[in-house]
This record gives structure tokens, C-alpha cells and sequence, in this order.
């Protein structure tokens, strides 16, 4: 039984946990021994996961263990939707683990990360094999806590302490929504196993709570703005290949909470739900993608990039959502394979940018991209993974960020038929967003590629890198192989999603491969295709005889010299265009409206020899409007309670009756 | 045999494409030197500048990369394949199902991405800031298509073109959302293309220059597959614009020998009024300031998110 593999693969991850204090003690070899483990684990993982997707083996059962609560026990099991995000967890844990085998070698201190790699895996995989609410809450607040521990790996600079302390508040908050969402639909009489769960009936005003603290609880692991604001902190301040698990991987789990509990559990959608969610996809995807636009720190970047992905997942989960309540059922799968498709196609590109960057940051030791350049001479091999990963990222063809975008596109353009107004009036709206944080996505790479990779170096640590080991090409190499295999035979995603869009709307998408040439067809053939394969063949071939022809028969000749740049004499690096410069069109733009944010001069008075100077101001509205009031009435509601601590025993003694009698009055009242 | 046929039909628009981009090149600078009252450069000077440049050697910066040698074949194949998609003078060709209007634009996103990476490789601030405004300018083109798109899709019911095209012709009909896509479209395509009042095709060593600044750096046989290529981009877009709004003329799939000579014909025809027409309102208007060019492409966008609003009110508008 597949659940039982994997449940076997989760314990021999805690127990490397558990003995990794002891190897490090032991051994010289704790680094390579524990991520070598990790990833035959997630091999194993791997394995496992995609065969009882495919339907390969029998999935039916369900383990009970007899810990957590005595009279629930601890329920495990595998369906299709806990199988894909088993497959998309799997493998970003051995590309990770693979990445880390050469990565992890320069850590400073393996005795922070190590022991808290395998938990942090083990975290994730068991939520997703949870089937009580107990069980899952345990393994979410596990995971969480696990990653927190990774955050604080570098806890000696203060941003990153800052960092985790920000993601303990938002990830409390989080795991609080979720056990209010699993109370709520547990009932008084505590119905804490998934399969009872979902036979509930609830009442009418239920469900709609439910998908708020779910929207609320997964959403804020998620990323969904307003409550991203601890991602872009937390997620680069882990060492690279945990950056990439919690961005690439974590954040799917996260989604996988969404889906389980509002897809799966809580039971009929009402109309609005699929608006709610819509809208803030599309909030999400265009703020994500203009913050990560003016970001020069590369990781950074990297977590608001993947912001704006989760918006782009969510807005598919609401178009799903949307059809769904409306019966629509092949527009629903069309969606909902569309989100988890993208989904996965964020774990690949997401997961090899990180690499990409924690490449850089061992080379260079520098994130900020306007401290590097040229790299692409230096680190040849990491120049080519990124710029794949970049392009898949962009949803350019024929990689496979652009088969997801393309089909949630196709989605959109069904959404005509839905009978409410409000609907009808959103989803353009959406359609313009998602194509509004494409575009912008592609000229965020371009700039992130450019400034990084591209020109002259900008310091000399920039000039001096050195290409990374073979174990972090090798794992850069994998994901950008897999990126282009789901870009090219799209199909083969799409009909292994089949399974899971049966589970969770109800109908699947037509089946993809006796199509020919490797095809895809959304909705139907009139309709609209797209061949990844032949498109990547024709650009591939058309290319070589187009080079071929002129090499051949007109001029191969090539000669060097001095940069022409209309004449200018080459001046130093530091007349390149740089980060700021290239983002400054689009922040003058659109800065204005998304971030309140304006230049400061500052112009001394005359006579005064100080220097000029101009500052570029921008806001997190987010952070403003909703963080620092909500910060500040905490605290000054902590400061008129702080009188509570100096109060004689008398008083408490009789704060204490108090609330003994006041809770008898509501016992009684309540019987 | 019929398959055969197919694909030489296939071929034979990917050449038709290719060996037409200069002459389309060589009309607008030819109406526009007559506007102008000036003689211009002969028709075929294009094809022309494309031998000279391709048999010249190739100068180029010592620290370019190889992405800087490669970006112009990979700009290059990817325009053309997305100009072989447009139906010219056929529809429902062999290969045209092989990517839908979306994926033309995305092929053409992954032309600008290469292009705008090209112009950073140097390192010098004329390519950055080609780069930059370019990225600028599609960050609003890209959705504003995007957007003409969804408005011709759900009048057609597809983003196939062919089936677009055959819808076009047996269901004409005037639309008010069909109007604002067209709208949008051409603005769009008047950016895309670098053509005035975004950018001006003629001019180097300006401040304001977009397209030129990225290919700067870039001379020989490398610039004539970039200028080739953009060659292409035009006549993608004339062609787009003929084959959605004014498909007349075109031969239906597996049509005989005569159909396509007809269809090849009156596609000569089209591209060349809508030559006339690009040259006639570039010549009637100023060329914008950079930061001017945001609101006009807002307003294609919103011109397109208008359309596909009624359309989602109503099939009917």
C-alpha cells in the first residue's frame, strides 16, 4: 500500500532527524550522508506518489495509528489530489537534496540546518498524508515550525531574526484560522476524521466561514497578499536550497490546505466563493510581480516572484471554484488542472531559480544585483539553468510556465456562460491582471537576467566567481530538464492531473496524447491548440538552417573590438544601466498607484558644501494599512493590561471567582 | 499525396513570409518618401541591405557573450514561426494548429525577451535602455493583445486563426467590440513595431530610441537577422490585422491550386493598403514623448478590456 511506503519514507526521515546530532558529533561526513539519505527518501517518495497517481497501484486504504487523540487515533491515507502534491513535494525534495549534497558543504554552521532538513521534508509530506484534521493541524504546525528553525539558520544578523520573528506571528496565525475552520466544520460532537468530515451536513452560514478562515489560514502560508508580508522576509533568508523548498515547495503544501478543505471537504461552493478567491488571485499576481520588479535583492525577488505565482494558482482555483457552483463541470476541470499544473510548474522554475541564486550567493557572496554581472562568463553552465528557468517563469513557449498560463487563459474564455453579474464583470477584469503579470514577469526576469548574468562585472568579487559544483549544476540541470519535458508533452500533465480533477470537480479534461504531434486541446479542437513539441522544433530548426545557410554561404568571419555605444569612449563598469535604472520606467508608471512611492530630493541650502541627494520612497500598503495599525493596537491594548500584573492577591483571587462564575452563567445558559 | 501538398503549401507560406517581410519594408519606406515629397530609396533596397549586411563581418564587443551571438537566430526563428502560424493566403494550413493567437503571443514575448537580454549583454546604457523601455512598453502591449484576443475569441468562439478567419468571412457582421479589438490591435502593433508615435524606425543617436538602442551593438550578418526579423514582426501584424478584420479573399482549407493564387493575390493587395494606410498616419502625427507612451497603450488596453466586458455582458455587441 502506497500510504504505507510513504508513511515508512516519513519515519526514516525523522530519524535522521533525531540521529543527526549524534552523526555530526561522529562523523565528518554528517553533510553528505544526511541530504544523500533525504534524497533517496524523496526518490522513493517520488516513486510511490506517481504511481498511485497514475493509477498504477491500489490506493484505497487507510492507516490509523494509535497516537495524536484516543479516540480519533491519527488517519492516513493517498487519493489522487494528496498523490499529485506528493509527486510536486518529492520532487523539489530530491532536486533539493541533490542540490544540497554540493550546496550544503559551505554552511558554517551544518548544525542549525541539518537536523531541521529532514524534519522540515517529513513536516510536509504529512500533511499531505493526514486524513484526520488532528493529524494535519500536528504535521502543519510541525512544518511550520520546522522551516521557522531553517529561517533562524543565519539568526546572527539581525534581518533575519527580524524575519523570524515575523513568520512565527503569521504562521501562529495561520495554523489559529485552520483550527477554527477544522473546528467549525467538526461539529459539537467533534468529528475529527476527513472521511466523516465530509459527509457532514452543515448549516447554511457555515461553509462561507469556513472558506474565510481557509482562505485566511492556507492563504497566509501561501503567500496571498494581504498576508505575504512575511514570504519575501522569510523564505531568502534560509540558506538557498531550503529558499527553494519553502518557495517552490512549501507554499503547494499550503495549497494543497486550500484545496483539501474547500474543494474536499467543506461541501457545496456558493457563487461568491469562486469571486472571493478570484480576486484576490488577481491582487496577488499583479502586486507579487511589481514588488518583485523593483527588487534588487535576488532572492528577494525570488519570493515576491513566487507571491505572484500563488495569485496566479488562486485565480485558477476560483474560476474552478466558479464553474463548479454553476455545473459547469468541464470548464471546472479545465481550471482546476490549469492551477495545479501551474502549481507544479512553479515547484520546477521556482526551485531552480533559488538554486540558480544561492549559485550566485556561493560564487559571489553578494545578492543584490546591482553589485554583479558579466556572470554568465564566469559561471557558464549556471548562466544557461537560469536563463531557462527565467524564460519558463516569463510563460514563454515552448517552456511549461506558458502551458499552464495558456490554458487558464483558455478558462477564462469560457467564463462568458457563468449566469452571475458579478462574475461576468470580474473575470475580465482577471484576464487582464493574469495577462498584466505575465507581461510584467518577463520584463522582471529580464531585468533580474540582465543585470545579474548580462554586461560587465559591477565589483570584483562579481569579476572573480567561479562556477559551483556538479552535484548543484546536476540538480539545476534536472529541474530545467523537467521544465522543458512539461513544457514540450504538456499532455502527459495534464492526464495524469485527470484522476485528481475527477476528485475534486467532478469531470476531467479530455483525454490528451492519441493527439498528434503531442498537442494539446483545452476545450476542443475548434476551439484552440497548442503543440509545445512542434513549436520547440520549428524555433530549434528553423534557427540552425537560417544559421547554418548564412555561415555557409555568405560571411563567418567575427572580430572583437571595443563596445561601439554610439561612439562613447568605454567608461568604467559603473556607466552600465543598472537595476534601478531599468525598473525606473515601469516603478514611475505604475509606483504611483501600487506603492504610493515618490522621490525625495534633498538640496542643501545654498552655501551648505553637503551633498545633494535624491531618495526613491516606496510603501507596502499592505504593511501600512493593515500591519502597523493592527501592531499598534496590540500593543497599547498590552499596555492597559499590563495593570493586571501589579494587582494584590486579593484582587486576583477575586478576578478569579469572577470568571468562575462567569463561566457557570454561560454553562447554564448554554444548557 | 494530399499530404504532401499540405505541406508544401505549409512551405510555401513560411518562404512566401519571408521573402515578402523586405518588400513590405521597402512600401512603407517608398509611400513615405512620396508623402514627403522625396523620391526614396528603390523597392527592393531592403533585400538589398540584407545582402550587403550578411556578407560583411561581424564586429563585435569583446566582453559579448554567447547569448549576444545565438539571441539574434533564436529572435529570428521565433518571428518567423509566429509569422508562419498568420494566415496569409491560406487558412487551415498543416501546421496551424500547432499554436493558437495566444501562443503567437507568447512566441513573439519570447522574440522581445531575447531581443531586450541582447541589448543588457554589451553593458553600455544605450542597450539598457532600449531594454528597459522595451520591457515598459510590453508591459502593457503584451495584455492590451492579450485583451484583443479574448474579444475576438468570443465573437469566433476560438483562438485558432483559421477558424477565426472562416468565422470572419461567413458571419460577417459590424460589432462595436469588434471595432475596439481593431483599434486596440493597431496601436498595439504600432508599438510593437516600433513605428511612430512610439518609437521612430528612421533615427539612431537619439535620447528617445527604443528598438534601435537594443540592437546597437550589433553588426554584419547579426544585424541582418534582426532587421529581417523585425521585417517579419510588420507584416505579422499587417497580416493579423487582414486575416481577423478583413479575411476576405482568403482560400479555404485544402482549396485548389486557383483559390490560393486568388487568395495569394488579394493578400498583396491588403498588405498593401494597409501599408498606405500605416505610412498615411505615421506621416499625420508627431512622435510621442516615452513617458507619453503608457497612456496610449493604456488605452488600447482598456479598449480591449471594454470589448471583452460587453461581450461578457452580451454575445451580441
Amino acid at each position: 500500500m502506497p500510504v504505507v511506503v510513504a508513511l515508512w519514507s516519513v519515519a526514516v526521515l525523522i530519524v535522521v532527524a533525531l540521529a543527526t546530532p549524534i552523526l555530526l558529533r561522529r562523523s565528518a561526513a554528517a553533510t553528505p550522508i544526511v541530504y544523500g539519505l533525504a534524497a533517496l527518501v524523496a526518490l522513493v517518495l517520488f516513486a510511490t506518489a506517481l504511481s498511485a497517481l497514475l493509477g498504477r497501484t491500489d490506493i484505497s486504504g487507510e492507516v490509523v495509528l494509535p497516537i495524536g487523540l484516543p479516540w480519533v487515533g491519527a488517519h492516513f491515507r493517498i487519493d489522487p489530489l494528496s498523490a499529485f502534491f506528493l509527486v510536486v513535494i518529492a520532487l523539489g525534495a530530491a532536486a533539493a537534496s541533490l542540490y544540497a549534497l554540493g550546496y550544503g558543504a559551505h554552511e558554517e554552521h551544518p548544525e542549525r540546518v541539518l537536523p531541521f532538513y529532514p524534519a522540515f521534508l517529513a513536516g510536509m509530506n504529512l500533511v499531505i498524508l493526514a486524513a484526520d484534521a488532528f493529524s494535519f493541524l500536528v504535521s502543519w504546525e510541525f512544518m511550520s515550525l520546522a522551516s521557522w528553525a531553517l529561517v533562524m539558520a543565519h539568526h546572527h544578523e539581525p534581518e533575519n531574526r527580524r524575519a523570524g520573528y515575523v513568520y512565527l506571528v503569521m504562521a501562529s496565525f495561520g495554523t489559529l484560522m485552520l483550527l477554527l475552520a477544522f473546528g467549525l466544520m467538526a461539529g459539537p460532537d467533534g468529528v475529527y476524521a476527513f472521511g466523516e468530515m465530509r459527509n457532514r451536513v452543515h448549516a447554511e452560514w457555515l461553509p462561507g466561514l469556513v472558506l474565510v478562515l481557509a482562505l485566511l489560514g492556507a492563504g497566509s502560508k501561501a503567500g496571498l497578499v494581504p498576508l505575504h508580508v512575511w514570504l519575501p522576509l522569510a523564505h531568502p533568508a534560509a540558506p538557498s536550497h531550503v529558499s527553494a523548498l519553502m518557495s517552490g515547495v512549501m507554499t503547494k503544501v499550503a495549497v494543497y490546505g486550500f484545496v483539501r478543505i474547500v474543494f474536499d471537504l467543506v461541501g457545496d461552493p456558493a457563487w461568491w466563493w469562486g469571486a472571493l478567491v478570484m480576486a484576490l488571485g488577481a491582487l496577488t499576481a499583479v502586486l507579487g510581480v511589481l514588488h518583485a520588479i523593483l527588487e534588487r535583492d535576488l532572492k528577494r525577488l525570488l519570493a515576491y516572484s513566487t507571491v505572484e505565482n500563488i495569485g496566479i494558482v488562486f485565480i485558477g482555483l476560483g474560476l474552478a471554484l466558479a464553474f463548479r457552483t454553476n455545473e459547469m463541470a468541464g470548464p471546472a476541470a479545465l481550471a482546476i488542472t490549469a492551477a495545479l499544473f501551474h502549481a507544479l510548474n512553479h515547484s520546477l522554475f521556482k526551485g531552480l531559480m533559488f538554486f540558480g541564486a544561492g549559485a550566485v550567493l556561493g560564487a559571489t557572496g553578494e545578492r543584490d544585483i546591482e553589485k554583479l554581472g558579466g556572470l554568465i562568463h564566469r559561471l557558464p553552465v549556471t548562466a544557461v539553468m537560469m536563463l531557462g528557468g527565467a524564460m519558463a517563469i516569463s510563460a514563454l513557449p515552448p517552456l511549461n510556465g506558458f502551458v499552464s498560463e495558456g490554458m487558464l487563459f483558455q478558462a477564462i474564455l469560457l467564463s462568458p456562460d457563468l449566469p452571475q453579474w458579478a462574475l461576468k464583470f470580474m473575470v475580465p477584469a482577471v484576464g487582464a491582471a493574469l495577462a498584466f503579470s505575465a507581461a510584467l514577469a518577463g520584463a522582471c526576469f529580464v531585468r533580474a537576467y540582465g543585470v545579474a548574468f548580462l554586461g560587465r562585472p559591477r565589483s570584483p568579487t562579481a569579476a572573480k566567481a567561479v562556477e559551483v559544483d556538479g552535484f548543484s549544476r546536476f540538480a539545476m540541470g534536472l529541474l530545467l530538464a523537467l521544465c522543458l519535458l512539461a513544457g514540450i508533452v504538456p499532455g502527459l500533465v495534464i492526464d495524469a492531473l485527470s484522476s485528481v480533477a475527477v476528485l475534486v470537480v467532478g469531470h476531467d479534461m479530455p483525454p490528451q496524447p492519441l493527439l498528434p504531434s503531442l498537442s494539446i486541446v483545452p476545450v476542443s479542437e475548434s476551439r484552440s491548440s497548442y503543440s509545445g513539441m512542434l513549436v520547440f522544433v520549428f524555433i530549434l530548426s528553423s534557427s540552425a538552417i537560417v544559421a547554418w545557410a548564412i555561415h555557409r554561404f555568405a560571411s563567418r568571419t567575427l572580430r572583437r573590438a571595443p563596445a561601439w555605444d554610439c561612439g562613447f569612449p568605454d567608461a568604467s563598469p559603473m556607466t552600465q544601466y543598472t537595476a534601478d535604472s531599468f525598473a525606473m520606467p515601469i516603478r514611475r508608471v505604475f509606483g504611483p498607484v501600487a506603492f504610493r512611492s515618490h522621490i525625495e530630493r534633498r538640496m542643501p541650502p545654498p552655501g551648505d558644501p553637503s551633498p545633494a541627494g535624491l531618495k526613491v520612497v516606496k510603501h507596502d500598503l499592505s504593511w501600512e494599512i493593515l500591519y502597523a495599525p493592527l501592531a499598534g493596537r496590540i500593543s497599547r491594548l498590552g499596555e492597559r493590561l499590563n495593570t493586571l500584573q501589579f494587582l494584590s492577591i486579593r484582587s486576583y483571587l477575586t478576578l478569579v471567582f469572577a470568571a468562575l462564575v462567569g463561566l457557570l452563567v454561560v454553562v447554564a445558559i448554554w444548557a | 499525396m494530399g499530404l504532401i501538398r499540405e505541406i508544401a503549401v505549409q512551405g510555401a507560406q513560411m518562404i512566401f513570409v519571408l521573402a515578402l517581410a523586405p518588400l513590405l519594408l521597402g512600401l512603407t519606406r517608398k509611400f513615405k518618401a512620396r508623402m514627403l515629397d522625396r523620391v526614396g530609396p528603390p523597392l527592393l533596397q531592403p533585400y538589398r541591405d540584407i545582402l550587403k549586411l550578411v556578407r560583411k563581418e561581424v564586429v563585435i564587443a569583446e566582453n559579448a557573450s554567447w547569448l549576444f551571438r545565438v539571441a539574434p537566430y533564436v529572435i529570428f526563428a521565433a518571428t518567423w514561426v509566429a509569422a508562419a502560424l498568420v494566415p496569409t493566403f491560406a487558412t487551415g494550413l498543416r501546421f496551424s494548429w500547432t499554436a493558437d493567437l495566444i501562443a503567437i503571443t507568447a512566441l513573439l514575448a519570447t522574440a522581445r525577451f531575447f531581443l531586450a537580454l541582447a541589448g543588457m549583454d554589451v553593458g553600455t546604457a544605450f542597450g539598457g535602455i532600449g531594454s528597459s523601455r522595451e520591457m515598459l512598453f510590453a508591459s502593457l502591449a503584451e495584455p492590451a493583445m492579450i485583451m484583443m484576443v479574448f474579444v475576438v475569441a468570443l465573437v469566433a468562439g476560438s483562438t485558432q486563426l483559421s477558424w477565426v478567419a472562416n468565422f470572419m468571412l461567413t458571419h460577417a457582421s459590424l460589432r462595436v467590440s469588434l471595432g475596439m479589438a481593431l483599434v486596440a490591435l493597431v496601436i498595439v502593433a504600432l508599438a510593437e513595431n516600433a513605428r511612430i508615435p512610439v518609437d521612430n524606425p528612421a533615427t539612431h543617436l537619439e535620447l528617445t530610441m527604443v528598438h534601435e538602442a537594443m540592437v546597437l551593438e550589433y553588426s554584419g550578418r547579426h544585424l541582418a537577422v534582426i532587421e529581417l526579423a523585425a521585417a517579419l514582426k510588420l507584416l505579422l501584424y499587417v497580416s493579423l490585422i487582414a486575416c481577423v478584420f478583413v479575411p476576405w479573399g482568403l482560400a479555404p482549407p485544402h482549396s485548389g491550386f486557383l483559390p490560393l493564387i486568388v487568395g495569394a493575390v488579394t493578400y498583396l493587395a491588403k498588405i498593401t493598403v494597409g501599408t498606405f494606410l500605416l505610412v498615411f498616419f505615421e506621416t499625420s502625427i508627431a512622435k510621442m514623448r516615452v513617458f507619453r507612451v503608457p497612456e496610449l497603450l493604456g488605452a488600447a488596453l482598456m479598449l480591449g478590456f471594454l470589448g471583452t466586458l460587453l461581450l461578457f455582458v452580451s454575445r451580441s455587441f
